[in-house]
């Protein structure tokens, strides 16, 4: 038994799994441990241990200091010189199996370990006990440290009062104590001509005092709908708002503070991380904000590794921080991280070849083929399908790439499984003829069909054993085999205003795919890229169940479209070097007393709070929605914290966790001064994309009406004076009215304008996976003046002068004849020139001498040396820094045809299906009043 | 007293109500299970389905019995239920096995919660149901 296995299991873990698998856990013998476990009864056991792995997190050995607190005994031992003569005698006692050795860097010592593995069999609980009062004898022992920074923790205890236990009383009286705050101001909305701010909105700032303000975790990863959440859920019900969080946990972060400890430090009976909100009750206890059991610090803990210095725990960069990362120790895996692993499921028939992306798709790899993240294990395969599947054979030492082709599509077979995902490092040479050759490959075929379910279960059973990410290209409905689909859609149906049927799936093939490929890790992203209806509603299951994401190119084309292919060359960019996070799981914990209730985004939920993630990407966002089960009265902070656990493509085993604090009030005013509409809005389009697929879309779209009546008449009826002089809103939802009908004429939800039903259905896939920050743009986009840019007000951002033009409202009355506006809507950029515009703009920015000679079809800006043009590109691009989908930007002329698209979204304005922003507050006003 | 056909489908239904007693409970203990995390929604799932449709035909069969039978204020008690799981079989999730409950949407709050009623509701009939089948059986059997 030398060899350390790289994966340990959780203990129970290997209780409950037969020896000769724990043989095969060699270290580093990657395939030997493939094949040993690969013969368990996949899907659902694998399942099973990866809950006990987040569990591990959970719960089940809460009742002993074991698995991941288990270094925590080793330091004791070696620290203290003391031990836990129960624990020991247990251990010893119990049938143990072969202590496996650790990966542990630190010579580590037997007995401890024994002692680890056999703790979780014998008997839990009573050996807490003396564990537990174990506490005390170190501090007594070591009680020249803890003496010596004694008055330095006394300081810290008054620095939280909030957070300290007596305080609770206090906190709450603080709060009512305030001034009425800003955001409770009532609006008259009728009356309010210009109610969008100029500066873009920001998340309000929880009310808490300035110490946990500063600990606080950004709203950008982390938001609530409530900035103060309500007692009771009466109350809630009484405010009539929603109740839930906007979660971005995978965002890229220029600043993240890493923490490579043994002792990962966590509560021990709701296994909460520590962080900022725990309540230090001495230097050797702290008390879990979540569950609010009181827990032992644990020596190592005591040492803080930023100052080198010893006793001061509430100055660990865990407690400083509310968003971090730890470096798991092998108590967190199942297996040994696997590799990054890429598979590529092309389309190939006639009519993709005819689109002619796989030249955009092959170039655009073969430029990043380096810079995909991953080690030196990275694998990577394609497969190609049309109505046969063709399998690559890439194998080093081959000269040049292989192709298989299995015709067999009813039951498909793996024809070389060993190397067909190769070492990207090692066959280098030939993916690149593969990625040179492929393009023009299919060049002259005339097969029409297109055989994806097939193809599809090609790829899981060659994904099954690593996991990782699957990229499926398709470009038209799939015609041949298991999961074949049939046109649904109506084209006379597009603009109809009463029933939009088939936003659900025709079929649970997909969605049962995707199932299996997230339960063996392994997530497929989509990319379709079609001219005609391709049901995507059924298409896009294979992505949402098994937390890939999809991307949609309507009619796509190299040639005739050139900006969706410089588009979709964009997206390829950023997809194949955007961060990747493996096999991860996310779980999300909050204050005793509440309870998730729905989650949104794709992922598969595994238990009430555990989402599967297959794969974790920067772009993915998501949305909770919240219910308050018990009354909240004898607290004044709750807090909310997801805890994301993931392998990198390094290879490392690693959790993000945010933490989020929000105080607790007992008046429908202060829920009211704390709302936060951005983050509400975009909770209702979630609901509301739930409610259209699961009941109708006029349903989901009287929802959304009723949500402003509802949350204003309910506001109204606090403020009795304020009744009869019109539309009241408080500051705080005084946008609430806007963005509802923004949304209603959001593609997703609108009725009586020709919508296809394709883009319907992406609309409502973005609402369901997009951050909020994004999405808000997709709901709201941002309308400015471009004319006229100064330096005023402008911020720097690496060495770049970035003007900030104030945002104007999304109706025509700015479209002035003279100006040029800059329309952001996420995706898509749009300029739109009125027929006056200034000809020194239209030179100095554009590059065209007047008006009429700018072209139709314009989707860049020339690079000009003047000032105007450096402001607008400088200010371009600063908008489309970060964005998870490339914007394509269109010029439109004022009287040219495309102005149709951008007139859309002037959301303000009246249309024929659509009311304008004054009578739907006419409209709002009418509901209150009846 | 005679041994008719209405006594032998009361006998009939009495048994065949203790087999769904035992489906309710099963139902209960398996969606408690899920809350409390012990299990994997798509294990549970691929466990309940199949036993959705044997339910739903055990009860409509006796509902039949008690058709010929001629009992009509019995099945006129089953008729709720068994128009219920009419219903509640035709608004199921697109499925192409058989049975309810989709282990996508199933952790969903609501539809868990919703389940559990269903499944207490159900035991609580069942088990009256019972009792009033014996009743109905003594009864049919003195009677005649």
């Amino acid at each position: 038994m030398i060899t350390a296995h790289q994966g340990c299991m959780v203990p129970e873990e290997v209780y409950h799994k037969d020896p000769q698998v724990k043989e095969g856990m060699q270290f580093g013998d990657y395939v030997n441990n493939r094949a040993s476990s690969a013969p368990t009864p996949l899907s659902s056991t694998s399942d099973d241990e990866e809950e006990e792995e987040e569990d591990e997190e959970a719960g089940v050995d809460s009742s002993s200091t074991t698995s991941s607190a288990s270094p925590m005994p080793n330091s004791y031992d070696a620290l203290e010189g003391g031990c836990y003569p129960d624990m020991l005698s247990s251990s010893a006692s119990s049938p143990a199996p072969d202590p496996v050795p650790e990966p542990d860097p630190t010579p580590a010592l037997t007995t401890s370990q024994s002692s680890k593995i056999a703790k979780p069999f014998g008997y839990g609980y009573p050996t807490l006990q003396p564990g537990y009062q174990n506490a005390t004898p170190p501090l007594t022992s070591g009680a020249q440290p803890s003496n010596t920074v004694y008055p330095g923790f006394q300081q810290y205890a008054q620095q939280y009062p909030a957070v300290n236990q007596l305080s609770s009383s206090l906190g709450g009286l603080s709060l009512q104590s305030s001034p009425p705050p800003e955001s409770l101001r009532p609006v008259n909305l009728t009356q309010e001509r210009n109610i969008l701010p100029p500066t873009p909105v920001w998340a309000p700032v929880p009310n808490l005092n300035l110490d946990l303000k500063k600990l606080n975790c950004s709203p950008d990863s982390f938001r609530c709908t409530l900035t103060n959440i309500p007692q009771t859920q009466a109350l809630l019900n009484k405010a009539k708002l929603p109740l839930g969080l906007l979660l971005h946990p995978f965002r890229d972060l220029t600043q993240l503070p890493v923490i490579t400890s043994n002792t990962i430090v966590r509560c021990r009976s709701c296994r909460t991380y520590i962080n900022p909100f725990v309540s230090f009750i001495d230097q050797r206890r702290w008390k879990c904000n979540l569950c609010y059991r009181v827990n032992d610090v644990p020596e190592e803990f005591m040492y803080n590794p930023l100052t080198r210095s010893y006793g001061e725990p509430h100055k660990r960069p865990e407690v400083q921080n509310a968003t971090v990362e730890f470096i798991a120790s092998s108590d967190y895996m199942l297996r040994p991280p696997q590799p990054a692993v890429y598979l590529f499921v092309l389309d190939v028939s006639h009519n993709a070849v005819e689109a002619g992306y796989l030249k955009i798709l092959c170039q655009s790899l073969l430029e990043n083929l380096d810079k995909l993240p991953g080690d030196s294990r990275t694998r990577i395969g394609f497969i190609t399908f049309d109505s046969t599947i063709h399998f690559y054979n890439l194998q080093e030492g081959l000269s040049q790439p292989q192709m298989l082709i299995v015709s067999d599509i009813d039951d498909v077979f793996l024809p070389t499984p060993d190397s067909l995902l190769v070492n990207l490092y090692e066959s280098k040479e030939l993916i690149k003829d593969l990625l040179n050759a492929l393009p023009n490959m299919f060049t002259n075929t005339r097969e029409t069909h297109s055989a994806l379910g097939p193809a599809l279960q090609a790829a899981f059973k060659l994904m099954s054993p690593t996991g990782g990410r699957v990229s499926v290209f398709q470009t038209q409905l799939p015609s041949l085999g298991a999961g074949l689909l049939q046109s649904r859609e109506d084209p006379n149906q597009r603009s109809s205003t009463k029933v939009v049927q088939h936003l659900g799936p025709a079929t649970d093939f997909y969605k049962k795919l995707a199932l299996d490929c997230s339960g063996q890790q392994t997530a497929v992203d989509l990319f379709l890229l079609s001219s005609q209806y391709s049901d995507l509603a059924s298409l896009a299951c294979m992505s949402k169940y098994s937390a890939g994401c999809v991307y949609y190119y309507p009619s796509f084309h190299t040639t005739h479209n050139p900006s969706q292919a410089e588009k979709l060359q964009k997206d390829l960019k950023r997809y194949f070097t955007r961060k990747i996070g493996f096999e991860a799981v996310m779980r999300i914990r909050c204050t005793k007393g509440l309870s998730m209730h729905t989650f949104h985004g794709n992922f598969f939920v595994r238990s009430t709070d555990l989402l599967s993630l297959a794969n974790i990407n920067p772009d993915a966002g998501f949305a909770v929605q919240l219910s308050i089960e018990e009354s909240l009265a004898d607290t004044s902070l709750v807090c909310f914290q997801t805890a994301l656990l993931y392998t990198s493509s390094k290879g490392e085993r690693r959790i993000r966790v945010h933490t989020l604090c929000l105080p607790v009030v007992n008046s429908l005013a202060d829920v009211y001064a704390g709302a936060d509409v951005q983050a509400a809005i975009c909770l209702l389009a979630n609901m509301a994309v739930d409610r259209s697929i699961s009941s109708s879309l006029s349903d989901a779209r009287d929802a959304l009406v009723n949500a402003v009546v509802d949350s204003l008449s309910a506001y109204g009826s606090t403020v009795p004076h304020l009744q009869h002089s019109g539309l009241m809103a408080p500051t705080s939802l005084r946008l609430f009215p806007l963005y509802v009908l923004a949304l209603l004429k959001q593609k997703a939800f609108r009725t009586g304008t020709s919508t296809r039903l394709d883009d319907r259905v992406y609309a409502m896939c973005q609402i369901k996976c997009q951050p909020l920050v994004h999405l808000m743009k997709m709901i709201h986009p941002n309308l400015y003046r471009i004319d006229r840019l100064t330096d005023e007000g402008a911020v720097h951002v690496n060495d770049r002068v970035v003007p900030q033009p104030p945002l104007q409202k999304l109706s025509a009355e700015k479209l002035t004849r003279e100006g040029a506006l800059l329309m952001d809507c996420g995706s898509v950029f749009y300029i739109w020139i009125g027929k006056g515009c200034d000809n020194n703009f239209i030179e100095d920015v554009l590059g065209f001498p007047d008006f009429a000679s700018i072209p139709q079809k314009m989707s860049h800006l020339p690079e000009l040396g003047t000032l105007s043009s450096e402001r607008a590109r400088s200010f371009i691009t600063w908008l489309k820094e970060n964005r998870p989908l490339s914007p394509i930007l269109h010029v439109v002329k004022d009287e040219s045809p495309a102005k149709m698209e951008f007139f859309q979204h002037l959301i303000e304005d009246r249309t024929e299906a659509a009311l304008s922003y004054y009578e739907f507050l006419l409209h709002i006003h009418q509901q209150i009043c009846k | 007293m005679a041994f008719t056909f209405a006594a032998f489908c009361y006998m009939l239904a009495l048994l065949l109500t203790a087999a769904l007693i035992f489906f309710a409970i099963w139902h209960i203990i398996a969606f408690d299970e899920l809350k409390t995390d012990y299990k994997n929604p798509i294990d549970q799932c691929n466990t309940l389905n199949p036993l959705v449709l044997p339910e739903y035909l055990i009860h409509a069969f006796f509902c039949v019995m008690f058709l010929c039978a001629a009992e009509w204020l019995t099945l006129a008690l089953n008729m709720p239920l068994l128009a219920y799981h009419v219903w509640r079989y035709m608004s199921r999730p697109v499925m192409s096995g058989p049975g309810l409950y989709d282990p996508t949407t199933i952790m969903n709050a609501d539809i868990l919660a919703y389940c559990q009623k269903e499944g207490w509701c159900k035991l609580a009939f069942y088990l009256l149901a019972f009792f009033y089948y014996l009743y109905g059986m003594i009864y049919v059997l003195v009677s005649s």
